[in-house]
């Protein structure tokens, strides 16, 4: 029997109270690598439930311009796995770790370089409770499925508007933390609106997927949510520009209190 | 074992796979459909052998090199691409694909491109059957090309340049990813070359593999057997995997793929994946990267326009993991040397590509047996790089 989901655990505490799970985005190194972990703990004391974190990569293939560009000015600063491991390590180790769970959000390659065995451990020993890879489908989560398991770290399941019922359905399989629907078909950004289909699509994954079901990509503003039931709402384009105009963490979760 | 055949599909032992967003699986798992039935049937077959007869050209000539053999001491043959409709290999992959994308009910034909021949003859291929065409390519690329980017629109393409990265082919490729996830119902994403996710590079290579299948029979034709020395440039390695595939349960042929070693200088990121990259996962599939320890994809660099891109083809690296194929590099200089012999020996201008495929076969004669058969795939025609020739030429005469 394997520990009770952190991740499941945090954004049910939220939807107990009436209200969707906020979980923020922000890619690791941004603004810069001293802010970055300012304006993680004012995400962590204004409302966080769950607290996604960007791993940068060269070519983010699911990332619109916004966080794309965020991204390579982080890597420009020198920021690496490895560096967002071992501050996640030291913090968790001196009890300075924020208190909403963490999810790494990245793409498959960098984490092949560092090594899925070594990955899965030192993501668990920074306090990070599960993963999203945008660019592994069903087909070929086996690998890192099992790594991430074995250290107790959820692996994030992706689904789109246009994934069949029968695709969820292998998904849900095992799925732990919470699912996360793109709410859009294209890239992460803001939307103005969301399309027709969403709350269709909402309604199907949560009759078939065991876990909380997160919307993200296209969400900029608490508004977007009316009269949709999803547990959980991932925002980082408006965050990434809100920060970007001078503003903070603090500042920008202000208004989806 | 040397059997190309997947293990599992969409994999080349090691190599493969679909490392795509979910949002991307309905429109390949789609494809692969089409393209087990639609491009499987005879119907698909004969309409598209009959384009490849009378729109191509095809089959492009087999041709002994009179002065070079002579010189080298062995029988130069070139398979000539470059005879092929637009100038080079790339049309029998997009002419395939587009006929599938019309087959399939879609109307637009979208793609990306480097050094532009891909993108032409995309617009080519769509122009023809009456699709609409969009093109990517790097704001880079964009400049350096423009010549190729005038022919695109000229067919009635629209190109897009794509500000983002490094501005280049695999930023291009990153930009064509995301439209067809927004896109896929009315888009087909035709990819020029045997990378990205299952099934294209299996797409891709059997719309390509009437190179090497022509070049059996016209060797059998006038040598009576088949050749010693198959050699072919490898970018993302289209020409070459379209021109092995047919030999390689043929252990007495030696395959070797040339790749592009750059300029040589400290800093410059070469375009030899197989031979100096290491494995990981890019555009959709696992293969040989140029990437940092940290698994960040390197730029690239070649003198040729269309082998420069930081990864290859899957069954390249499983060609090369069990030893069929051997992969070896020239560099832009040698590259450049073999573009003017052939010139000045043949009157042939080949592609800066197609170069580093002959210059490793005169950097190497004096090592070949006496009298064997070496037959190289000349890709592409160098018209398309003259603006790169003048440049360099110009280049060093300021230097002199």
């Amino acid at each position: 029997m394997s520990a009770p989901s952190r991740l499941e655990a945090a954004i049910r505490a939220a939807t107990a109270t009436g209200r969707p799970a906020l979980i923020p985005f922000l890619p690791a190194g941004y603004p810069d690598k001293d802010r970055f972990w300012t304006e993680l703990a004012a995400l962590d004391a204004h409302g966080a439930d769950v607290i996604e974190i960007g791993v940068p990569f060269s070519d983010p293939v699911a990332d619109g311009p916004v966080v794309e560009a965020a991204s390579l000015e982080c890597l420009e600063a020198g920021v690496t796995l490895a560096w967002i491991l071992a501050e996640l390590k030291a913090r968790a180790a001196a009890g300075t770790a924020p208190k909403a769970p963490l999810v790494l959000m990245g793409y498959a390659n960098p984490f092949l370089q560092y090594g899925l065995a070594a990955l899965a451990a030192d993501a668990a020993a920074g306090g990070v409770a599960g993963m999203i890879i945008p660019d592994l489908p069903y087909e070929e989560r086996g690998p890192f499925q099992d790594a991430l398991a074995a250290a107790g770290v959820d692996l994030i399941p992706l689904i789109g508007l246009n994934t069949s019922p029968e695709r969820m359905r292998l998904y849900a399989d095992n799925a732990r933390g919470f699912a996360y629907l793109v709410s859009v078909m294209g890239v992460t950004g803001e939307r103005d609106t969301l399309p027709e289909p969403v709350k269709a699509q909402l309604a199907v994954a949560r009759e078939i997927f065991p876990v909380p079901v997160a919307l993200g990509f296209g969400i900029s503003r608490p508004e977007q949510l009316q009269d949709l039931p999803a547990d959980a709402a991932i925002f980082g384009s408006a965050l990434i520009r809100h920060i970007k105009a001078g503003g903070d963490a603090a500042g920008f979760m202000a208004r989806w209190q | 074992m040397t059997t190309s055949a997947p293990l599992r599909a969409g994999w080349f032992g090691d190599f493969g796979g679909q490392f795509v967003p979910e949002l991307l699986m309905p429109p390949l798992h789609e494809l692969e459909e089409a393209y087990a039935t639609i491009a499987a049937s005879p119907a698909f077959k004969e309409e598209l052998a009959g384009l490849m007869t009378d729109y191509v050209g095809r089959p492009t000539s087999l041709y002994r090199c009179r002065t070079l053999s002579k010189e080298l001491g062995i029988n130069l043959w070139l398979k000539r691409e470059d005879l092929a409709h637009t100038g080079a290999h790339k049309i029998n992959n997009t002419l395939g694909q587009a006929l599938l994308t019309k087959h399939m009910g879609k109307t637009v034909l979208m793609a990306e491109t480097g050094a532009g021949q891909h993108g032409v003859a995309t617009a080519t291929a769509a122009a023809m059957l009456g699709l609409e065409c969009l093109v990517f390519m790097g704001a880079t690329d964009v400049v350096r090309q423009a010549h190729n980017v005038r022919r695109m629109e000229l067919l009635g393409a629209t190109v897009h340049p794509v500000q983002s990265g490094t501005q280049t082919l695999k930023d291009a490729i990153n930009a064509a990813l995301r439209y067809w996830i927004a896109e896929q119902a009315t888009t087909h994403y035709c990819i020029g070359s045997v990378v990205g996710p299952h099934p294209f590079p299996i797409i891709v290579r059997d719309f390509q593999r009437c190179i090497g299948d022509e070049m059996r029979a016209q060797f059998r034709a006038k040598i009576g057997r088949l050749p010693d020395y198959v050699v072919a440039c490898c970018g993302g390695g289209s020409n070459a995997m379209g021109t092995f595939y047919p030999y390689i349960e043929d252990e007495g042929v030696q395959l070797v793929g040339v790749e592009a070693a750059g300029t040589g200088d400290p800093g410059c990121y070469h375009s030899a994946t197989l031979t100096q990259g290491t494995n990981g996962v890019l555009h959709g599939t696992r293969t040989k990267l140029l990437q940092t320890e940290d698994g960040q994809i390197l730029p690239s660099h070649s003198v040729a326009p269309g082998l420069d891109y930081p990864g290859v083809g899957p069954e390249h690296a499983w060609l090369q993991a069990s030893g069929r194929a051997r992969y070896e590099c020239v560099n832009d200089v040698q590259a450049l040397a073999a573009f003017h012999t052939l010139c000045r020996a043949e009157g042939i201008i080949p592609a800066l590509e197609s170069s580093h495929a002959l210059a490793w076969v005169l950097e190497n004669s004096a090592s070949l047996p006496k009298g064997c058969h070496v037959a190289v795939t000349l890709s592409g025609r160098g018209d398309k790089d003259l603006g790169i020739i003048q440049e360099i030429q110009e280049t060093q005469r300021k230097q002199a």
